[in-house]
């Protein structure tokens, strides 16, 4: 074993014990490395996940984002995308099974950083869509921007972001109905807000490719209420697509 | 081929300063150095930033993830994103460190000692070759600053830098906080180490604060934390050293419990006043 491969070995070891080579003579002096990279790692869960946070308390949060971090290692220096396995950690981390939502604040937090830095691509404004008939309706694309993404969740995921977040009075949610929310970033801060079922259904229909009028069909059989005309609302008036096109070319 | 940077005072730009420093058109800098690795993101507010700081002052694009000095062939995923940075914003300086911080499959987000003996002093040339040929230009190499040494070294830290000057070519970042720190830490002095480094190959200066705690027996072991002012002790032999050398561009590290932006000011403003004085340098 090399020098390198002894001292990377004994970084996240969870026995703390230093590489032999310092073993008895200079045992706090390599733990100042253990604690350097165990503390970055876990404050960069921190700033990526501050909901989280604020639901679980910095203990709780900091002793899981331990434990992930050993089981998780980040392979890229890049650490905007370290935590990207963290909803489904917490989907099987025992000592949080009695907040199962927590897996789906996660999600959101994770669709927040993405849209953070994602491309900035234009936007269609509504006059795009004025070329919209009955007739290519049916068929058309949309392709979505790079900073949108659709949460849904089985539990009242909007109502426990808002509370968290301090955006409603914390109380007790009487109600717990599933909720759905929409991550995006029409300019640089990144909003989320809520979304009914059938709209979050019809954009993640439309952000897997599926064209338009397939997309209104199958999400009306599947949520009897759903509301075409304020999920196009949502699609036009939040500047959610990037652009229409039909299969083979753009719109004519 | 890059420019230089202006032999001004610089700091590490951090974005909670953003709107402060652009209200701030008097304030003695220069240029702004950024972490690469803050800015790989496709677009959003980083970019944004970066994009209207850049039309204002110098750029040192300063990189943490290279692992430069690891065992491992260079991440050419990492150096692909590294070249579209630079790219992007063709800054007036790259920079990276003499340390490891991959190994295996795994990123440690920490610079990581190594030790120095002919075969690292080989890998770690031919690393520095790849960056530069693939970035296209010359490339400053940071001393580190360090807690441990390693029984196989068998080459001073100063011989082995200015070893790969010479082989490579690329130039020096000296970070005077990482000389005390490390002085401090195994028991040399300051002063020889920078009386032997190669001050010619200096492209950049770093400041930054440092914390004390103590070692296995009890002697004081100081910590790289950049997370308060510059110590009196690393200003001292940032004043010997500009005396060498003339004006340096030089920049203040602060990193972690970052302070407003006036207590930030001031420090840089400290640093201006010691490269606006007459050094044996200019005088001769």
């Amino acid at each position: 074993m090399t020098a390198l491969s002894a001292f990377a070995a004994a970084l996240t070891a969870p026995d703390r014990r230093p590489p032999p080579e310092f073993a008895g003579r200079a045992e706090r002096r390599f733990a100042v490395y253990r604690n350097n990279v165990m503390v970055g790692l876990i404050r960069a869960l921190e700033t990526r996940f501050p909901v989280l946070v604020s639901l679980l308390g910095e203990e709780f949060f900091r002793a899981m984002a331990r434990e992930f971090t050993r089981a998780h290692p980040p392979s890229s220096p890049v650490l905007m995308s370290f935590g990207d396995e963290l909803p489904d950690f917490i989907g099987g981390f025992e000592p949080a099974e009695e907040m199962p939502y927590l897996a789906d604040v996660a999600r959101i937090e994770i669709a927040r950083t993405r849209a953070y830095h994602a491309a900035d691509v234009p936007r269609l404004g509504t006059d795009a869509y004025s070329e919209l008939t009955p007739s290519n309706f049916e068929a058309m694309l949309i392709d979505l921007h790079p900073a949108v993404a659709v949460i849904h969740s089985h539990h009242p995921i909007w109502t426990i972001l808002a509370m968290a977040s301090g955006w409603q009075p914390a109380a007790a949610i009487e109600d717990w109905q599933p909720q759905a929310v929409l991550v995006n970033r029409p300019d640089l801060d990144v909003l989320v807000r809520p979304l009914t079922t059938g709209a979050a259904l019809f954009l993640e229909a439309l952000g897997a490719g599926r064209p338009l009028g397939i997309a209104a069909t199958e999400v009306a059989q599947d949520v009897p209420d759903f509301d075409l005309p304020a999920a196009l609302a949502t699609l036009i008036g939040d500047g959610l697509a990037t652009r229409i096109h039909v299969f083979g070319g753009d719109l004519p | 081929m890059m420019k230089q940077l202006p032999a001004g005072v610089g700091v590490g730009f951090k974005p909670e300063h953003f709107d402060a420093i652009i209200a701030d058109p008097a304030a003695p800098i220069a240029f702004l150095e950024i972490h690469a690795e803050n800015y790989m993101g496709a677009g959003g507010r980083p970019h944004a930033q970066l994009a209207q700081l850049r039309e204002r002052f110098a750029l040192s694009v300063h990189g943490v993830g290279l692992s430069i000095g690891g065992e491992a062939p260079l991440d050419n995923a990492h150096l692909a994103r590294l070249k579209t940075l630079i790219q992007r914003y063709r800054p007036e300086s790259f920079s990276e460190h003499l340390a490891w911080s991959s190994h295996g499959e795994a990123f440690f987000n920490d610079l990581l000692p190594l030790p120095y003996t002919p075969a690292t002093l080989a890998r770690i040339a031919d690393h520095i070759a790849e960056v530069q040929d693939t970035l296209g230009c010359r490339m400053l190499l940071e001393n580190p600053s360090t807690y441990v040494r390693f029984e196989e070294s068998t080459i001073g830290e100063v011989d082995f830098l200015a070893a790969l000057v010479e082989r490579t070519g690329c130039g020096l970042l000296l970070d005077i906080n990482n000389v005390f720190v490390s002085a401090v830490n195994h028991g040399i002095d300051a002063r020889a180490y920078l009386a032997d480094f190669p001050l010619e190959a200096v492209g950049e200066i770093h400041l930054g604060g440092h914390d004390e705690d103590m070692d296995d027996n009890g002697a004081p072991l100081l910590i790289d934390a950049h997370g308060s002012p510059v110590a009196d002790a690393v200003w001292t032999l940032f004043a010997e050293v500009i005396a060498r050398t003339g004006s340096l561009p030089s920049l203040i590290e602060w990193d972690n419990d970052v302070p407003a932006w006036p207590v930030l000011r001031a420090e840089a403003a400290r640093a201006a006043a010691v490269l606006a004085r007459p050094s044996r340098h200019a005088a001769a």
